[in-house]
């Protein structure tokens, strides 16, 4: 997009956005209402718990490592990498999140990408 | 509510809502910038509340895509939340607050959640860190987008790895129940099922580590939101999946 969007053109898109909203509201009621209907069994639980651990995991990994369809270079993996052993060894948790990000920083302060 | 949230966690959810504000502030300046009006980005901050798909949605107008393929490609990354829903029953309750209690499900306050040992605990972690992200996530856009591009860059101050960081040691406890008590001792426990922590640790961190795998190598090729789904293939080696039902 060159300039500014004309007003006309921005308010179009409110359908949009409210599809966006509406599918996204849809997609987080979904799981809540059918565990609502269905008594699932321990297992089942058990394993929908492991599911969504295997997806925050993955977003973790696209989230960490990678920029667009590329790598993400070196700065942000270290700096996830060194919040993720502060947290093993115990850390609290805003230590490992402000340390990740303090190292992510200075690695491209000192022009590391 | 407060009262249920230990200090470090409370402190923990106040970290993640300011950088989840300074992620919005970034959104702001991007919307501004490449030419939508305020309001836009503020409005999908409070009535999508999921980053990642808006920054996707304006990005993929201002690059002149159809608004019909930056909805669909905002919905793909954001079908993770099904997971989310069925991994949190008791979170949500049913009545007036369960809309306001379904909107504000996304990745940290599921993961924050899920961190937490007893329902008590869960319910105030995820009500407090979800609340927080819908006032921080669109107070940020709007900040972001005021100030337009002096503030474009953040990734200077390193707030892009704050998200990863943050996830992963809040999934951490489940990867690593191994050992507690004494239990999980290789080969007492084949089925790697709910009784043992240990068993059940080791099941999840075989089923994360070839998730993790699938999604990394199939993110060179796919629309963003897919490698996610991809992951959970993985749960292919849990043998909570392979075990066919026995009658009771």
């Amino acid at each position: 997009m060159t300039g500014p969007l004309a007003v006309g053109d921005a308010v179009g898109l409110i359908p949009a956005i409210a599809a966006l909203a509406a599918g996204t509201f849809a997609m987080r009621l979904a799981g809540p209402l059918l565990r609502a209907r269905a008594q699932l069994p321990p297992r089942v639980v058990a394993l929908l718990e492991t599911g969504a651990v295997v997806v925050l995991a993955a977003l973790v990994a696209i989230t960490g490592l990678t920029s667009g369809h590329g790598f993400a270079g070196l700065a942000r993996p270290a700096g996830v990498v060194t919040g993720g052993v502060l947290a093993a060894r115990g850390a609290p948790f805003f230590v490992v999140v402000l340390a990740a990000a303090a190292c992510t920083a200075l690695l491209r302060w000192l022009h590391i990408p | 509510m407060w009262r249920t949230l230990d200090r470090d966690l409370a402190r923990g959810i106040a970290v993640i809502c300011l950088s989840v504000a300074a992620i919005g502030v970034s959104y702001g300046a991007v919307a501004v910038t490449s030419g939508f009006p305020l309001w836009l980005p503020v409005m999908t901050a409070v009535l999508v509340l999921a980053g990642a798909s808006e920054f996707l949605f304006v990005g993929i107008i201002a690059a002149g895509g159809s608004p019909v393929a930056a909805v669909l490609a905002g919905l793909l990354v954001n079908a993770r939340h099904i997971t989310y829903g069925l991994a949190l029953p008791d979170v949500i309750e049913p009545g007036w607050r369960r809309l306001a209690g379904t909107h504000v499900m996304n990745d940290e306050s599921v993961v924050l959640a899920l961190s937490q040992p007893d329902p008590g605990r869960r319910r105030a972690a995820y009500w407090v860190s979800g609340l927080g992200m819908l006032a921080c996530w669109p107070a940020g856009a709007l900040i972001g987008g005021l100030a337009g591009s002096a503030l474009r860059n953040p990734d200077v101050l390193g707030l892009d790895a704050m998200f990863p960081a943050a996830i992963l040691a809040l999934i951490l406890p489940a990867l690593r129940r191994q050992g507690q008590v004494g239990q999980g001792q290789d080969g007492q426990d084949q089925d790697g099922q709910g009784q043992d922590p240990g068993g059940k640790a080791r099941a999840t961190r075989r089923a994360v580590l070839a998730g993790a795998a699938i999604a990394l190598a199939t993110a060179p090729f796919l629309p963003p939101g897919l490698p996610e789904l991809l992951a959970l293939a993985g749960l292919l080696l849990t043998p909570l999946a392979r075990r066919p039902r026995v009658p009771a």
